[in-house]
């Protein structure tokens, strides 16, 4: 079975500081991927190549068998000649993510339906109507139907993440990515989040890749964890291993340290 | 200037009714002047942001050098040097193109403090959804970030709205020019100067109570 998503020897560099370092990482359609690991290790930074946020500097990331950040020379597919994608390759390889941010950065002025509607109708070219019945479903799921026409600044954190899981969800993603979104949420909503995070592993056929520091959510749903230190992956197994029976002292270091805060 | 004294029989009989009959003309050049003035500042704004040195720099010059000089010298300029260019353009257009295009500079940094205000997560989150620029820009960023600078593009249009008389330099018959004719003819100034002055004071406080209202309507429920 082809990886839905592939990093090949990829690098990223901020100036002297290398984030990324020769990267290899595969993700099989349908997998769960927690990825854990120090602030500064590189975990978010994946997730932000993979949005194509950010450019990398030597590599190739690969999504559903496609380049993403490189495109065929010369628009042929069929020689293996890649040249950095442009931004038309961008927007017509990207559709196939989803990302759930940290801070939510919902749109302020739009209720929460209208958040969910924008995308689809702009990019996807659905009617109003469908587009309404599709965020309605998704509100729905998320719990939020009776709040669609509410502004962000009326919702709390955890409705506010769940309303931005709704929104990236309507653009019926392939690779969905969660940068630690409970981070900036009240201990109480966490709850909440996790478990439209775990309804939708169930019911949807969706790759993950979620950076988090819940490590129970990450041992209970992940079907495997990826242990960052330093720009690479220092080591990776399924959850009941990795935390079970950590192999490299550094990701005992991590572990003991996260256990014992908390 | 003849007659010391006021004449409320002139001003009423005479001035009032000509000043009134050339209103509509300043009015008129301040809203379309502010009108090119917000959209022109507004394209110069996001052309400044954009990656492409070729757009961001010249535009940049382009706007340093219009702020940078006056706006009778332009006006000047476009009635006078234009037309060797074979550009021949009527008083009242020249005056508003001159007056859009100088407050399009000050319009554009007031709406660069306005997109530079808005957080990087929207542009990530336009980003994520594979929302065009064209549609980020319409649809996310610009109804953010026009709102609060409401206020000081406000102040702009009263501020235009007071240079308008500068039109009559190129005889534009506005309320300036309409009061000199009047001065020249009777001989007497007091009573048209004054009522000139006494109309831009009474626009100018509409204006802004105008503005501040826009201001409350654009606010976002929830904040």
């Amino acid at each position: 079975m082809e990886p839905m998503v592939r990093f090949e020897q990829v690098t990223k560099r901020y100036g002297d500081l290398t984030v990324l370092d020769r990267l290899d990482l595969e993700v099989m359609p349908n997998e769960k991927v927690a990825i854990i690991g120090p602030s500064g290790s590189g975990k978010t930074t994946v997730l932000r190549m993979l949005m194509t946020l950010e450019r990398i500097d030597e590599g190739v990331i690969h999504v559903d068998g496609r380049p993403l950040t490189h495109m065929p020379k010369n628009g042929s597919s069929r020689n293996g000649d890649l040249v950095p994608a442009n931004e038309r390759w961008l927007r017509k390889v990207r559709g196939d993510i989803g990302m759930v941010f940290q801070h939510f950065n919902l749109f302020p002025h739009m209720t929460a339906l209208q958040n969910c509607i924008e995308a689809p109708i702009r990019v996807l070219g659905l009617s109003r109507a469908e587009a309404r019945e599709r965020a309605a479903g998704l509100l729905d799921m998320v719990g939020l139907v009776d709040k669609k026409d509410h502004y962000p600044a009326q919702l709390s954190g955890g409705q506010q993440q769940r309303v931005a899981i709704a929104r990236a969800l309507a653009m019926r993603p392939k690779v969905m990515l969660f940068d630690e979104v409970t981070s900036a949420l009240d201990p109480e909503v966490i709850g909440e989040v996790l478990n439209v995070i775990r309804k939708l592993g169930e019911e949807h056929n969706l790759t993950m890749l979620m950076v988090t520091h819940q490590m129970g959510f990450a041992k209970e749903f992940s079907d495997r964890v990826c242990f960052f230190y330093a720009g690479r992956i220092a080591e990776q197994g399924p959850p009941a291993q990795l935390f079970g029976d950590p192999q490299n002292e550094r990701t005992r270091q991590f572990l003991s340290a996260v256990l014992e805060a908390g | 200037m003849g007659g010391g004294t006021w004449d409320w029989q002139f001003t009423f009989e005479e001035v009032l009714p000509r000043l009134l009959d050339v209103v509509h003309v300043t009015i008129l050049a301040t809203l379309l002047g502010f009108l090119l003035a917000a959209s022109l500042g507004l394209l110069f704004a996001i052309g400044r942001m954009s990656r492409n040195p070729w757009i961001s720099r010249p535009l940049g010059e382009v706007v340093e050098f219009i702020r940078g000089t006056p706006l009778l010298v332009q006006i000047f300029f476009l009635y006078f040097i234009l037309p060797d260019f074979g550009i021949v353009l009527p008083a009242f257009a020249t005056g508003v193109v001159a007056l859009g295009l100088h407050y399009a500079t000050y319009c554009s940094e007031v709406y660069r403090a306005g997109l530079e205000n808005i957080p990087r997560g929207q542009w990530e989150a336009s980003t994520a959804l594979n929302l065009s620029p064209f549609h980020t820009f319409k649809d996310v960023i610009i109804p953010q970030a026009v709102p609060p600078v409401v206020p000081a593009l406000g102040n702009y249009l009263i501020a235009m709205f007071k240079e308008t008389p500068l039109l009559s330099f190129i005889a534009v018959v506005e309320l300036m020019q309409e009061a000199k004719l009047i001065g020249s003819e009777w001989f007497r100034y007091t009573e048209a100067i004054t009522l000139v002055g006494v109309f831009f004071l009474v626009m100018s406080l509409i204006a802004s109570v105008g503005v501040r209202r826009v201001e409350r309507a654009l606010r976002l429920p929830g904040r």
